[in-house]
């Protein structure tokens, strides 16, 4: 994740508590889907970051998951996001951000 | 009357030491993890010159081999190295970094760039035998110094440092002591993209067989910002770089638009020509060498080369429509308004179906789609997926809202009016204008009709709008009517045949008067 | 319960994916309360 990105994540994180941020992302592949999730939970993979070696936890989604799409007008969704369905690779991108909040999200 | 593409050319210049020294991923590890295991394994992952030249990819960008023999190759190329490949190609060629140090000094016209004396006595040879450097250029590579002299500008001067295999080889001096914007980082990044688009038009002359005194104007569509503490983007790397060409009687101007750049370029370039502004403008860029190893972590994490580091050149001129070129249709762009939105949904439709629609035309109608055309070979192995896969997929996933296309007809449209990528990661230069040497050839060959090239770019990294941009235009085949219709557009075939049915009435008048 | 119940979003986009004012136009309907917005860019 962009270094910059890192830092404002982690600054809201310590600002309104860990407990009350929610990180909602648009990766077009899984592995990065995964790389950014894991980035917010368990910290920067990569070791680049402010976040390396910081351990957020915080609940972490992608767009395209049901427990999100569920909350948003259907209309909307489907004029922003529908057409990337047929392109993204939904049902993997699904099952990595599943792993990774089993594995390390708190929230 | 529309312009035409009258042809184009391509370079890479091999960069593995600048891909270490000057590519961002790596300055950043620098500060962050000096010490890391990353920048300790990364030197065993860099490619020889003639990896680099063996690698099909690279063979398709300087036009040795084509789109459709890199499709032919499955979808993995770094580990099927050429048996035999040239460095030249007829659309330009992979310069060894070497060679490239010495035309990087024959670019700098402030002393700024030093090398040292036994590389240069090593190296010229070789650069005597290249064969677009003449007797005028070669003057312009300077003797040498001394290594300490080198060591001391690196070391207590602020002098950025040129490297070869690993060892100091030369610096680039600051140009100011206290302005950033003409210190030796940034002016050793605006030389390498001045004199790699020196190089694109070097070999666009050569290519196109066009006088160098025929250009009027050149636009640089690169991504550097050239100036100084009071205009600090001023430019003009344009007619810097055509300076270098002896290029005398153009004038220049920088076109910046992140990666969406070159299209602009074209685009603006089209419309000059068409208009009778200028008769000959040419559309040009350089590399980058930040941009170099972007995703090389992933690439060492995984044990492969860092193919990262080649810097890209392209240059294309459009000119008066000469009757057969592909022309390209002024009239008929797509562009990313503001007030478009981002969806992708938006942005395809603004840049591939509206310019359609105009025209009667459907998706499948465009033969050939060039997108962003990103090799994957680089950017899956980072998780950032297929960029130009995810395009043809996002114009068929279009289609199919439109109801033109069945959604299990997607692979197959891809496939069809889809390229896999083959430039390099360097943002501007993979943003639909790998394809133009090929399309031009294509298209004058019968074997497609029409295609559309598309760029797209990253306006929001700036931080100074949310907004994404893109743009696109269509080349298409010659209607034939060439300059003999000049008021004419869409009319220009119907204008032609009535010329011609005009013409047989009156020989028919004439013989028949005769009898 | 709703994901966007009492919580601060942040939106990380992807260019290549759902871009960031992609993602918020969806999420202002679910009543989410966005404290920041980006997009990145791997190539």
């Amino acid at each position: 994740m962009d270094l910059e990105n890192q830092k404002r994540v982690k600054e809201f994180a310590e600002q309104y508590g860990p407990e009350n941020v929610i990180v909602i992302i648009g990766a077009a592949e899984a592995e990065a889907a995964g790389l950014a999730a894991e980035t917010v939970t368990a910290g920067d993979p990569t070791y680049a970051g402010p976040l390396t070696g910081v351990q957020l936890g915080l609940a972490v989604y992608h767009i395209c998951e049901e427990a999100v799409k569920n909350e948003v007008d259907e209309g909307v969704y489907d004029e922003q996001i529908s057409m990337m369905e047929m392109v993204l690779d939904v049902d993997e991108i699904v099952k990595e951000m599943e792993t990774i909040r089993s594995q390390y999200s708190k929230y | 009357m529309n312009s035409v593409l009258k042809g184009s050319s391509f370079v890479l210049v091999h960069a593995p030491d600048m891909l270490i020294h000057g590519g961002t991923t790596q300055t950043t590890e620098r500060i962050v993890n000096p010490d890391s295991e990353y920048l300790r394994k990364l030197p065993e992952h860099l490619r020889s010159f003639e990896e680099a030249v063996a690698y099909l990819p690279n063979q398709v960008y300087i036009g040795n081999k084509t789109p459709t023999d890199l499709a032919a190759a499955g979808d993995v190329w770094f580990d099927k190295p050429l048996q035999s490949a040239s460095r030249f190609g007829s659309f330009g060629e992979i310069m060894p970094q070497d060679e490239f140090y010495l035309l990087l000094q024959t670019c700098d016209v402030f002393d700024l760039v030093m090398l040292d004396k036994d590389f240069v006595k090593e190296t010229l040879p070789r650069f005597e035998k290249h064969p677009l450097v003449d007797a005028e250029l070669l003057a312009l590579v300077r003797e040498g110094v001394d290594i300490s002299e080198i060591e001391k500008a690196v070391n207590n001067e602020g002098a950025e440092g040129v490297y070869q295999n690993g060892k100091l080889i030369g610096c680039v001096k600051k140009a100011h002591d206290i302005d950033v914007n003409l210190n030796a980082e940034v002016i050793f990044e605006n030389l390498i993209s001045k004199a790699s688009c020196a190089l694109s038009l070097m070999h666009f002359i050569k290519t196109t067989g066009v006088e160098k005194s025929a250009i009027d104007l050149v636009l640089d569509c690169s991504e550097e910002a050239v100036g100084d503490m009071n205009q600090r983007g001023g430019g003009n790397l344009a007619k810097a770089a055509a300076e270098s060409a002896g290029f005398v009687n153009a004038s220049g101007a920088d076109i910046r638009a992140f990666c969406a750049a070159p299209v602009h370029a074209l685009i603006h370039a089209a419309a000059l020509v068409a208009s009778g502004t200028y008769e000959n403008v040419v559309v040009a860029a350089g590399g980058s060498i930040a941009k170099l190893g972007m995703n090389a972590k992933d690439h060492v994490k995984k044990d492969m080369k860092a193919l990262e580091d080649m810097v890209g050149g392209f240059a294309a001129l459009i000119s008066k429509n000469d009757g057969v070129s592909p022309e390209i249709l002024s009239e008929f762009t797509g562009k990313h308004n503001v007030g478009t939105g981002s969806s992708p949904q938006a942005v395809i439709t603004a840049l591939v179906t509206e310019p359609l629609d105009k025209m009667g035309l459907k998706i499948a109608d465009i033969d050939k789609y060039s997108v962003e055309m990103q090799n994957p070979d680089i950017t899956k192995p980072a998780g950032a997926g297929d960029v130009p896969q995810a395009n043809y997929k996002m114009i068929a996933a279009l289609g199919v809202k439109r109801g033109e296309l069945e959604r299990a007809e997607i692979n197959d449209f891809t496939a069809k009016h889809g390229m896999p990528g083959w430039a390099p990661t360097q943002g501007h230069i993979p943003s639909g204008v790998p394809y133009l040497g090929f399309a031009r050839d294509d298209i004058m060959s019968g074997s497609i009709k029409r295609s559309m090239i598309v760029g797209k770019g990253s306006l929001f990294l700036g931080r100074m709008t949310n907004l994404f941009d893109g743009v696109s235009f269509i080349l298409q085949a010659n209607s034939g009517a060439g300059a003999d219709a000049p008021d004419e557009q869409a009319g220009v075939s119907e204008h032609a045949v009535k010329r011609l049915i005009a013409e047989s009435l009156r020989e028919l008048a004439r013989s028949m008067g005769a009898e | 319960m709703s994901l966007f119940i009492n919580r601060k979003v942040v939106v990380i986009g992807d260019r290549d994916g759902i871009p960031g004012p992609a993602i918020d136009e969806c999420l202002k309907t679910a009543g989410a309360e966005i404290v920041f917005s980006s997009t990145e860019c791997f190539v």
